[in-house]
């Protein structure tokens, strides 16, 4: 029994568990790694923000497919602008199309996912089914009908990426949500008379918050994959808005010619998308209550 | 002895929806309580004590469908709507749960736990209740309090999560406090200190009590009016000391001859009532420890036999009192 020697060390021993989160988390490989990849394309967003080398915008048609040099790091592409610049403002909108689709599927996911694990009954049998329903269509495929519908553009993908987000979301939490409603402790807390608006604000969302983190951290590297799905397609963000998966449709042609240019934008959606993934396995054990409650 | 009484339960009956089918978890339940009395219910698991308590605190499942009256000061409880009851609930009647480990919520600090039922039902503010919070800590004898009241439930032992629970349930001051196995999952040598503190808060506070044990000495020494439960109903209920010098009810009898005492004869093996509790799902016609008795015959397994009176306030539910009463009572 660990409970009497926590005791007994002491009043001076209550620490909050997060300086030993850190502690764990500088030691965790992935974790580190994870979120090293991660700052970096958020690092190269924002710094697009202020700086680019070049114009992303400008085109030069008579400096067109250099090879890299000294004023062009990475060369120019067909239409002679800077690679640098366009992956720097590039992951702008990756990041974006990622933040605002999850942060889609986190809100309606989530909210349905405590509703229906809160109500139970005809309530959660409905929202269920609703969402078997959407996992049904492959996002990718019902994003281009959507698009078909609404016409191609950034505000379309991120809308059909955010709503497949969803279902995922509502799974997630109403299975973590139904464990938690299981526990004595929400028994004991509607014994002290609290509502079920109150328990879930209270007592069941804290409980699966890890989970819910750990869970957007890994659909951001979804939406990042399926928003260079869609903007390859043509489907996504527009020209001249420049984004990575339009860079390797404009590099598809000039595969023979000049392959780095589909490397360059394949390389970053990889070390986003890798970056992403090791900080949500780096966050799932670093979260996982039963070695966070170890000291 | 002409008051009124505080909770009335007449002819509760809880019939659960198992994956077996409709179970009858609770069949005829009566009693009355006035304030500051104390009732016990003891029977072993599965006998209904705590669906009872769950009833009584309107924290059954959805699908339980609830029978009969629960009377709290002349207001009928059965079928109220659960806003209305998350009024009474910490308030007026509170409870503390078996398991003191799981019944705190880990991501809480305790002190914020135990000001929760204030703000919620009583209108202090946020200081007045963290106040309360710690004077109430202290008062069931958490050590350091006031240092104490921010850390977390794992910070803490059995013994004193337990007496965090009991702080939560008496926040509000409520009339009565149900405790549902509060000493079961812990230590021997703290079970004793927490049924005292609880006996001590109860008188202090003139709370009526009901106290949930499948331990014959704990319901002995704690409460005045006690009912020995088997299979959803009540076999035998009546003053502690009346139940005790006379237990008419064979399975009453049979728990006391089952209890494990201190200077036995070296040897001695311990009485057991043969057989199992009966599966509430299919429960038999007549007299639900009819399987068991050793003194049944063809009429307690007709029909569920009536409450005999067989003292002041002393009931069983038994048509052969003759026998079991005549053998001596207390066997053995």
């Amino acid at each position: 029994m660990s409970a009497p020697l926590t005791a007994s060390a002491g009043t001076a021993a209550i620490a909050r568990p997060v300086t030993g989160f850190w502690r764990r988390a500088l030691r965790h490989r992935s974790f580190v790694l994870g979120s090293v990849l991660s700052l970096f394309v958020l690092g190269a967003a924002l710094l697009s923000l202020v700086w680019t080398p070049w114009s992303a915008y400008d085109i030069d048609v008579a400096s067109k497919l250099h090879p890299p040099s000294a004023s062009h790091w990475l060369g120019t592409d067909v239409l002679g602008r800077d690679i640098v610049s366009l992956l720097l403002v590039g992951a702008r909108s990756t990041i974006m199309v990622g933040v605002i689709a999850v942060g889609i599927g986190l809100s309606f996911g989530v909210g349905l996912g405590l509703v229906a694990a809160a109500r139970k009954g005809w309530t959660e049998e409905l929202i269920m089914r609703m969402s078997d329903f959407t996992f049904a269509f492959p996002a990718v495929l019902s994003a281009i009908m959507l698009a078909a519908v609404a016409g191609p553009g950034m505000v379309t993908s991120i809308t059909a990426i955010g709503i497949f987000q969803i279902p995922t979301f509502v799974r997630v939490t109403r299975g973590s949500a139904n464990a938690i409603w299981a526990r004595e402790f929400v028994l004991a807390a509607r014994a002290a008379g609290k509502g079920s608006f109150r328990i879930t604000i209270e007592h069941v969302l804290p409980n699966i918050l890890s989970i819910l983190i750990v869970q957007a951290t890994i659909q951001f590297a979804l939406a990042i994959l399926a928003e260079a799905a869609l903007s390859y397609l043509g489907l996504g963000t527009q020209p001249p808005q420049p984004s990575w998966g339009r860079m390797l449709n404009d590099a598809q042609t000039l595969l023979f010619q000049s392959p780095m240019l589909a490397v360059y934008p394949g390389a970053a959606i990889a070390i986003a998308v890798l970056g992403l993934n090791l900080l949500g396995d780096g966050l799932r054990d670093l979260l996982d209550p039963r070695l966070a409650r170890e000291r | 002895m002409s008051e009124a009484p505080l909770i009335e339960v007449k002819d509760l009956g809880v019939t659960l929806n198992t994956s077996r089918g409709p179970a009858q978890a609770v069949r005829g339940v009566s009693f009355a309580l006035r304030r500051g009395e104390t009732l016990g219910l003891v029977g072993e698991s599965g006998c209904g004590k705590s669906v009872t308590a769950l009833a009584l605190m309107g924290l059954l499942h959805e699908s339980a469908v609830i029978s009969g009256s629960i009377r709290l000061d002349g207001a009928e409880l059965v079928g109220l709507p659960d806003a209305a009851y998350c009024k009474l609930r910490g308030n007026r009647i509170s409870m503390i749960f078996q398991e003191p480990m799981t019944a705190l919520n880990p991501m809480h600090t305790i002190g914020h736990q135990v000001a929760e039922p204030l703000l919620r039902h009583t209108g202090v503010s946020a200081t007045q209740a963290r106040q309360e919070a710690i004077a109430l800590l202290d008062r069931v004898g958490l050590p350091d309090a006031a240092k104490r009241v921010d850390a977390y439930p794992h910070q803490f032992s059995g013994g004193q999560r337990q007496r965090i629970t009991i702080a939560m349930a008496l926040a509000c001051q409520p009339d009565v406090l149900i405790a549902d196995e509060p000493t079961t999952a812990l230590d021997v040598t703290i079970q004793g200190q927490i049924l005292d503190l609880i006996a001590g808060l109860v008188a202090e506070r003139g709370m009526s009590m009901i106290l949930i044990s499948h331990d014959l000495g704990v319901i002995a020494e704690n409460v005045e009016r006690m009912m020995v439960m088997y299979g959803g109903t009540v076999v035998e209920s009546g003053e502690t000391d009346a139940v005790f010098t006379r237990m008419g009810h064979p399975y009453t009898q049979g728990l006391f001859r089952a209890r494990p005492r201190l200077g036995a004869r070296k040897g001695t093996r311990l009485k057991t009532i043969a057989g199992t509790v009966p599966e509430l799902a299919d429960l038999p016609a007549g007299c639900t420890f009819a399987d068991r008795c050793t003194i049944a015959e063809a009429r307690c397994r007709a029909a569920l036999p009536a409450v005999v009176d067989v003292g002041a306030a002393h009931g069983v539910r038994c048509i052969r009192t003759d026998v079991s009463m005549a053998a001596g009572g207390v066997g053995a």
